[in-house]
């Protein structure tokens, strides 16, 4: 018995031991980078890592492009691969970061994340490049101005957008007695006619079918895609301050509180694509959905509307963008693959290749011919000079989180009001954007 | 007794080198313990402990006390100790508040369910002789089985268009049972238990063998039925097992994710199946807070253990 006493003793004294230095490591801190090996860094030339997404177009096109790339440049060979998977990929990211084993670029960098991993010290301003920011601004004009961080420089460089507009099923509005050609779509009031004449015809079973999940990032699939439509291009924050407490902005949320009351929107979270599957009529998704949709649905696309009918309405960009990451030892050559990937040649194959848009600011005139042949992007292309950014704060994620929980309870679930829950939200949401 | 005073009075430095020479060994013996090898053999689950649970925890607690964000190596930011900060937020925070109430509906239901069709599953199927490996494959086939797969046969039963929905007919809940806030939770707790019951009912099983089957003879001598019998002599032998089941049942509830993330997602209807492990997924790796969400994670441990304790003292009963 004392035995095992003195053995628990020596077992426990050795755990605090092992914790303690555990704790003492913790608290140490990690040592600081030098400005002259920053500096270093961004002329380095040699070999790098890069990360693509796993959307099989995407794969095509970045194999291509690192291909001829590496056929360039024997002696800074490209290694790239698609993020490992992940709940999602800005989680794999952040954690890539704080284990110092991040690529060099992720070509699929989302803006909503790039605040939390500019606090984490993960990514190379592009302004640090002599021609970073004019590189940019060549190729994107003002609309790069939404990708700036709050210190005025620039950790992602704009790539491509995916406008959100409206998708309507041709087969589904036929057989409810409505055109398909020239679908009633114009104005949020004209919408929600056509949902109750989707649903009350039997045609379809939900005329639209948002998630209704309470992931942080569904609002840019329900509510500022319409938001933005509805206030000219107006982001969820402006001068640091919520704007979503509005008129504009309640108009929204008791179009879509409408939808959930009269069993148009379904509350339950769909497994797949509720469009794709015929489950609902329409659809809020980005050009990516084209190729996803061929052969499913006979579709046909209309902007997003606003209270009033109009011709240059705004949208939600879904852009991802492409972002260098500190623990790159050869900028220099990252930039210069940064540069390849966007130019005119790999923005064109991009664009033909997977059907995004390439941010660029004469996007539609410099792949006329593109547009031409394939009329089904061209209303893409006319939204992508008219879209909208997450705001990039701090507490981003944070922000569009509370904006959820807010939407969930009062538009989705119906208990609280819209009032009190977006003057909650918007108080909350001015709060968490003063933080630094 | 020492060896010296056993011995005689020492008479010089030779005779005493001689007696500390001898004890040393001893000493030895006595801090390794009586079994030395023993150490060696479990020093790689020490080790494992030591690594894996010991120091994430304590870490966890450090983080807890402090303002803490995660950074790329070498970057070099402040952070200072906050005391309880990082508690009174959490503590005070009506999500996480309403998670804690979650949780507790979620035990309520799941424990006491778990514990109780386990122990009457494994009693009949110790007492089953014909396709006893396929009733036990077939209950235990759940556990093993991904929750990301069997989610699907749960959505496919319980949805709006379900196939209970379609039974019930008019009498089907509305809003339906995942997105109706006094459902929701309740369902996830039936599919937990359902998943796991599995595993419990193999541990039942085991401790079943360990009664002897002369108890059961003279309970029939003595004209005790199959219910006096059940619970004369099974529930209080295996009351061990009980406890076991009723701590894991409790620990693995508490530590509730996967389900209502899939399931509900993302603990809907309006949070009404959020639980506090989904809020640290949330606030420490999507939103940039591990403080917060340590904090979090440390009252929740503190939580788990207390009941635990309870439970310890209420089913374990006159074995403590």
């Amino acid at each position: 018995m004392k035995h095992g006493k003195i053995s628990s003793r020596v077992l426990s004294l050795t755990a605090i031991a092992v914790i303690g230095a555990g704790l003492a490591a913790c608290g140490g801190g990690a040592s600081s980078s030098t400005a002259s090996g920053a500096n270093s860094a961004t002329t380095a030339k040699g070999p790098i890592k890069i990360w693509y997404s796993n959307n099989e177009f995407e794969v095509k096109w970045g194999k291509d492009m690192v291909a001829s790339w590496n056929a360039a440049h024997p002696d800074q060979q490209v290694d790239a691969q698609e993020i490992p998977a992940g709940k999602s990929s800005e989680e794999v990211i952040g954690a890539a970061i704080t284990a110092g084993n991040a690529p060099c670029l992720v070509f699929n960098t989302a803006p909503v994340a790039v605040p939390q991993f500019q606090k984490q010290g993960g990514l190379v301003p592009l302004d640090s490049f002599p021609d970073g920011a004019q590189y940019i601004k060549d190729r994107t004009g003002d609309l790069a101005n939404q990708y700036k961080s709050s210190d005025g420089k620039t950790y992602q460089l704009p790539w491509k957008s995916n406008p959100v507009v409206l998708f309507y099923n041709k087969d589904v509005f036929a057989k409810a007695g409505l055109d398909p050609e020239k679908p009633k779509l114009a104005t949020q009031s004209e919408f929600l006619d056509t949902a109750r004449t989707l649903v009350k015809s039997g045609a379809v079973a939900n005329a639209v079918w948002p998630s209704p999940t309470s992931d942080f990032y569904q609002p840019w699939f329900d509510f500022y895609p319409f938001y933005a439509a509805n206030s000219g291009g107006t982001t969820l924050l402006k001068d640091g301050k919520s704007t979503f407490d509005s008129d504009q902005g309640k108009q929204v949320a008791t179009m879509f509180q409408t939808l959930y009351k009269e069993n148009l929107a379904s509350k339950e979270a769909y497994k797949g694509d509720s469009f794709a599957d015929g489950k609902a009529g329409m659809s809020l998704a980005g050009p990516w959905a084209v190729a996803a949709y061929k052969g499913k649905v006979n579709w046909g696309t209309v902007p997003v509307p606003g209270t009033q009918a109009q011709t240059d309405g705004s949208t939600f960009s879904d852009a991802k963008n492409i972002a260098m990451y500190s623990s790159c030892k050869n900028q220099g050559t990252a930039w210069e693959v940064m540069k390849f990937a966007t130019s005119k040649e790999q923005d064109g194959k991009l664009l033909s290749g997977t059907g995004q848009m390439p941010m660029r600011k004469d996007l539609a005139t410099t792949y006329a011919d593109y547009f031409n042949q394939n009329p089904a992007y061209k209303t893409f292309a006319d939204e992508a000079a008219r879209t909208v950014e997450v705001p990039n704060v701090s507490n981003s994620v944070q922000i569009w989180q509370t904006f959820r929980d807010a939407w969930s309870k009062s538009v989705i679930f119906g208990n609280q009001s819209i009032d009190d829950a977006f003057k909650g939200a918007s108080d909350k949401i001015n709060q968490l954007a003063a933080q630094k | 007794m020492s060896l010296r005073s056993a011995g005689g009075p020492a008479t010089g430095d030779t005779a005493g080198r001689t007696v500390d020479q001898r004890q040393a060994p001893r000493k030895r013996k006595n801090f390794l313990g009586r079994q030395p090898l023993g150490l060696l053999f479990s020093a790689p689950y020490v080790i494992f402990v030591l690594a894996v649970l010991a120091y994430p925890l304590g870490y966890a607690v450090y983080i807890s006390f402090h303002q803490f964000f995660f950074t790329a190596p070498g970057v070099q930011v402040d952070r200072p100790f906050v005391g309880l900060d990082n508690y009174i937020s959490v503590l005070s925070d009506p999500e996480v508040q309403r998670s804690f109430a979650n949780i507790g509906v979620f035990l309520i239901i799941n424990v006491p369910l778990t514990v109780g069709l386990s122990l009457v599953l494994a009693n009949a199927l110790n007492r089953v002789t014909r396709l006893k490996t396929f009733f036990r494959v077939s209950y235990y086939v759940p556990y093993v089985t991904a929750s990301v797969a069997v989610v699907g046969v749960w959505l496919f039963l319980f949805q709006q268009d379900g196939l209970v929905n379609s039974i019930l007919g008019p009498l089907a809940p509305n809003p339906s049972w995942l997105t109706n806030s006094w459902l929701a939770m309740p369902t996830v707790a039936l599919y937990v238990t359902w998943k796991q019951l599995g595993f419990f009912i193999l541990l039942y099983l085991a401790a079943l063998q360990n009664i002897p089957d002369e108890l059961y003879e003279s309970a029939s001598v003595d004209g005790g039925n199959k219910w006096v019998q059940f619970w004369n002599i099974t529930v209080p032998g295996v009351r061990s097992a009980s406890v076991l089941v009723t701590l894991l049942a409790t620990i693995t509830g508490a530590n509730l994710f996967t389900e209502p993330y899939l399931l509900t997602g993302g603990g809907g209807p309006d949070g009404a199946s959020t639980s506090p492990v989904f809020l640290m997924y949330q606030k420490g790796i999507l939103q940039g807070n591990p403080d917060v969400a340590a904090a979090l994670g440390v009252v929740l441990v503190i939580g788990v253990l207390l009941i635990a304790l309870i439970q310890k003292r209420l089913v374990g009963g006159k074995e403590d």
